[in-house]
């Protein structure tokens, strides 16, 4: 038996642990690790995904800070790209030109950095709507949640810093609008923005730097370590779950991490990175050869910010005109609402919204259990109402390329957007809140049935 | 018969009439009876008497107040065309822009009713008012594709887009420029059709004018190294694939992976 | 050799024998891990699945090495999601058909644990048994911890001149500098005719910095609506506003010039960004949009030579406004 496969297979396996416990003493923290419970639902699985993309945008971001050069030193192109012969264009543009066609597999690493930067986004938005509408951020994850919403928006400033690096018009044109919020910052708006970026706009040559450090190295350790520090309060308050079978507040069902989950999770992984590679290759992003290199007086029509920062761009496009002044003083410059406040308000709603859940329902409990969106209808009709409000401002602020593609003028649909924003929300509360307090009564109405149905065939037995 | 089937038969009827009227060009072009014995210039001059005097007055003068009645019982307005020549009408016949319904409305490309004869002829008519600017010859295959880019970018992208996908004006829309031939772009850049801005040959030469051409024709189908396109106008449809697609797509893993909710 | 290829086989077993029943085991021991039916059908797809992730893995080293490839991008990536798909494919398979899902039941862990909270308030508490001036000690190390903290941030103030808000006055148009256009050819009003839209700089400063470009254009006299102290601003119609939107500091590339003026929308001046829109006969007011203020005009003059040169400085700040903006002057 000693001899045969199985035998020095085992025999392989137990002389490994046991170096490894002699020398570190982690048998028991590996068999907890091993036998560490996860519940399971598909839902739960999304904050995982954010996880890969992360994992994903540093593979390949390392590998693009290989060739990228973070310079404003102007040169002029000869390269691979006819198009672009003879332009002047600064070192940091040409680099990612020189990616774009002259590196092999540079496009594929740069395409599938960037959108790996989009979809870690949508990943976090939708693990984040599943956290809230499930009630997971009540007490004791408060500090789990905080730590994610924050995440969110230092990722906003991480993606925005990265593709704004690369000195295109569009990005460029971004970083304009970027410095006039921070000029409009009541006070020290003026100040602040002097010291980021070293002097008026476009700023010192150091400004590109500053965002080459902030984006590869600073930013990457902050995310990197509150990943860590998210995951460890999951494991070590537990996952939560949902109701049913044997789980309660007190019990958790799940599957282990070994040998249950570690392929799921090993699958989702490469799921996850699959399907950016197959975008990086198959689907064209950011292609900045189009745009030309950036110049304080040119600009194009149709220029956006990457997704998760639309919500910024509808913001300012919907304040209508007016400065705040008091004398001569201009206390708040028109950008300050749109771009700065706006989302200033979402974060502090969100983060305020599980001490405020607390006092509207008098439920100052622990929960280990989820709630079904249903089951909560105050809480999902005002996150309903929430999401709606933010959305609208989303979209609204591309009305313009709805206007090339369906023919509606502008004005039209920035006045209608205008209203929709203050209306909508409102009846989106009432809406989902009525309808979840109507299916909850119909949970209360089955559960009545089911319980007299059994108390009948309990007499007749 | 039984309500259903009238229902039916309306419906069948109005889908039918609605068919047909929707097969029907827009408006009518007032054609004289025996065009081929007609000289251009003749043929040109009834065109114009019967689709283009009611706003453009009968002599080309305009009508500038709406007090001033145009030619026959249509009330309309319209710039003088005495001086514009054929470059211009070139530009607004063979682009569909002209004949306008409506004063007010902006011109947008239609299907040209005018046939090519009858289109020169009314060209010739136009021109022959009074003297002005022919229509353009540009050569593009001499122009640079990167000067062009650099002059697109300066005169034009602000309105059309960098890659000339069309955009927003306040009060108006701009054009795309990807269906627009090498000659109409010339009339264009020199007329400032509607609220374009024009671009004489002090601000733009034609050797200029050339090399924008060739840009715009080689940003027809742009260079994509990076794969499908996706409309080449940034972050609207990045963001759309990134959740229509890749999050959908990611979504199915998750629920692939893991398990549905046990009622 | 032979000891290596035990190694192999023996890591090869083992990944193979995860689940499946041990026969070298007593029945009646406990298991940790229950056992399972084996699936020789689920094998064979995970093999499969595996072998092509290794053979499109394969192709895409093939296909890196090439040269000349069109769509190479396309290919290197159909290849490696292709290769990462399959992968990912054979866990999944792998994970719902070969290894058993337990479904395990244990207790959260205590929620809190009241006695070592006491306790660590305690050491806290116990080891401040030989201090007397409690108070004070804690308000001088937080002089100490405050102060040094401050210290320690100070030298961020040289990332820029932080205080120097007077550079935002400051432009490089001075009265009678030459406006030239991108080449450094001058202006000449000659060459600007109503419904043209040019971009302009000042000669021999640096064009790339918010206060150089100017955007020119003209109107016809009788259609300008000046402020009064302006009348002297737009020789024979002549124009010339900021370039940079008010607003959030774009480039206002758009000019708004209608061909026939009883039906078409005025003139007008408005950036891409927002849609700023500024009216350029009314001195550069704003009419839709979201600006705060009016675009800042730049007065023009007609040297004997017919160059366009600046009269002066702007009217007002170019740029997006801060708390200075409306205090003083462009020098």
């Amino acid at each position: 038996m000693v001899g045969s496969p199985e035998g020095q297979a085992d025999l392989i396996l137990r002389r490994t642990v046991r170096f490894l416990d002699e020398r570190s003493g982690s048998a028991p923290l590996l068999l907890k690790a091993l036998r560490y419970l996860f519940p399971d639902h598909w839902s739960f699985l999304l904050g995982e995904v954010a996880l890969y993309a992360f994992i994903v945008l540093v593979g390949t971001g390392v590998y693009l800070t290989l060739f990228f050069e973070p310079s404003l030193a102007k040169t002029v192109y000869q390269g691979a790209y006819a198009p672009l012969h003879g332009v002047q264009m600064s070192d940091a543009y040409k680099s990612a030109v020189d990616l774009s066609f002259e590196v092999k597999a540079g496009l594929l690493m740069r395409q599938t950095h960037h959108w790996a930067a989009d979809v870690f986004v949508v990943a976090i938005v939708i693990h984040l709507m599943r956290v809230f509408f499930t009630g997971a951020f009540r007490r004791p994850r408060e500090l789990t949640y905080l730590i994610g919403l924050l995440m969110l928006f230092i990722t906003f400033l991480e993606g925005y810093l990265g593709y704004s690096m690369v000195d295109d018009l569009l990005s460029g044109m971004g970083l304009a609008i970027g410095y006039s919020v921070a000029m409009a910052i009541p006070v020290i708006g003026a100040n602040l923005a002097l010291l980021i970026w070293g002097a008026p706009f476009p700023g010192d040559p150091a400004f590109e730097s500053r965002m080459y450090v902030a984006h590869v190295f600073i930013l990457p350790i902050v995310i990197g370590l509150m990943i860590g520090l998210h995951l460890a309060l999951v494991a070590l308050r537990h996952h939560t779950q949902f109701r049913g079978g044997r789980q309660s507040e007190r019990i958790l069902v799940g599957v282990p991490s070994f040998p249950g989950q570690t392929p799921r999770s090993l699958g989702l992984m490469l799921a996850v990175s699959s399907i950016l590679f197959l975008l990086g290759g198959l689907v064209q992003i950011n292609p900045i050869w189009l745009w030309g290199p950036y110049e304080v007086g040119m600009s194009t029509n149709g220029a956006q910010p990457d997704w998760y920062l639309g919500w910024l761009i509808g913001g300012m496009r919907l304040v209508p005109h007016f400065d705040v002044t008091i004398g001569d003083y201009t206390i708040v410059p028109n950008p300050f609402w749109g771009g700065a406040l706006f989302p200033l308000v979402v974060l502090v709603v969100l983060a305020a919204w599980p001490w405020a859940e607390r006092r509207l329902t008098g439920d100052y409990r622990l929960h280990n259990l989820l709630d079904r969106p249903r089951d909560a209808p105050l809480r999902t009709g005002l996150g309903a109402g929430f999401l709606s409000w933010v959305f609208l401002v989303f979209i609204s602020g591309s009305a313009d390329r709805m206007t090339v593609l369906f023919g509606l003028p502008y004005e039209h649909l920035l006045k209608a957007f205008t209203v929709a924003v203050l209306v909508v929300p409102f009846f989106a509360f009432l809406v989902v809140w009525r309808s979840c307090v109507e299916l909850g009564r119909t949970d209360v109405v089955e559960h009545e049935r089911e319980a007299a149905e059994a108390e009948a065939r309990a007499a007749e037995a | 018969m039984r309500t259903r089937h009238l229902l039916a038969l309306a419906i069948g009827f109005g889908l039918f009439a609605g068919g047909v009227a929707y097969a029907q060009p827009p408006s009518g072009i007032v054609r004289p009876t025996d065009e081929r014995g007609m000289s251009p210039l003749e043929l040109g001059a009834q065109l114009f008497a019967g689709n283009c005097a009611s706003c453009h007055g009968s002599d080309g003068a305009g009508v500038i107040s709406p007090a001033q009645a145009g030619a026959g019982d249509v009330q309309g307005r319209g710039p003088p065309l005495r001086g514009v020549g054929a470059q211009a009408a070139d530009f607004y016949l063979r682009t569909g822009y002209m004949p306008l319904d409506n004063a007010h409305e902006q011109p947008t490309r239609r299907r040209v009713q005018l046939t090519a004869p009858e289109r020169r002829a009314l060209v010739a008519y136009v021109a022959s008012l009074a003297p002005g600017p022919g229509i353009p010859r540009p050569h593009p295959e001499r122009g640079s594709v990167p000067e062009g880019m650099g002059l697109f970018t300066e005169h034009c992208a602000g309105c059309h887009q960098v890659v000339a996908r069309g955009g927003v004006v306040s009060g108006a829309r701009v054009p795309p420029l990807t269906k627009s031939s090498a000659v109409e772009i010339a009339e264009a850049v020199r007329i400032g059709p509607y609220v374009m801005p024009t671009f004489t040959k002090r601000a733009i030469s034609d050797d200029e004018l050339d090399s924008i051409i060739a840009y715009v024709q080689s940003v027809r189908r742009p260079p994509s190294a990076g794969g499908w396109g996706i409309g080449y106008v940034g972050p609207v449809p990045e963001g759309m694939v990134a959740w229509l697609i890749a999050g959908v797509a990611l979504v199915i893993a998750c629920a692939m992976i893991g398990t549905r909710l046990r009622g | 050799m032979r000891r290596f290829l035990n190694w192999v086989i023996g890591l090869a077993v083992l990944i193979g024998t995860l689940g499946r029943r041990r026969r070298r085991r007593e029945p009646e021991e406990e298991r940790i891990v229950p056992p399972g039916s084996a699936s020789p059908r689920a094998e064979a797809v995970v093999i499969l699945l595996l072998l092509t992730a290794a053979a499109c893995a394969i192709a895409f080293i093939v296909v890196y090495a090439m040269d000349g490839l069109t769509d190479q991008t396309q290919l290197l990536g159909l290849t490696l999601g292709l290769s990462l798909g399959s992968l990912a494919a054979a866990l999944i398979v792998f994970a719902r058909r070969l290894i058993v899902t337990e479904e395990i039941a244990e207790e959260y862990p205590e929620p809190a644990h009241p006695d070592d909270q006491d306790a660590l308030v305690e050491v806290v508490r116990e080891s401040g048994d030989r201090l007397t001036r409690k108070r004070l000690l804690g308000t001088a190390a937080g002089a100490a911890g405050g102060a040094l903290g401050l210290a320690l941030l100070t030298p961020v103030a040289s990332l820029g001149p932080a205080l120097e808000t007077g550079t935002f006055y400051r432009t490089p148009w001075v009265p009678g500098r030459r406006l030239v256009d991108d080449k450094g050819r001058p202006l000449s009003a000659d060459d600007i005719e109503i419904s043209d839209f040019y971009t302009a700089y000042p000669e021999g400063a640096d064009p790339d910095q918010v206060p150089a470009p100017v955007v020119v254009v003209r109107l016809a006299p009788s259609q300008l609506e000046l402020p009064p102290e302006r009348s002297r601003w737009a020789p024979e119609g002549i124009l010339a506003y900021s370039k940079i939107c008010t607003h959030a500091g774009c480039a206002i590339s758009l000019y708004r010039s209608p061909l026939f003026d009883p039906v078409q929308p005025g003139p007008a001046l408005v950036c891409p960004c927002h849609y700023s829109t500024f009216n350029p006969a009314s001195g550069g007011a704003v009419v839709f949009g979201p600006a705060g203020r009016p675009l800042p005009q730049l007065p023009l003059t007609i040297d004997p030579r017919r160059e366009l040169r600046a009269g002066g400085n702007f009217s007002g700040p170019v740029g997006p406004s801060w708390w200075g903006v409306r205090k003083g002057k462009p020098t």
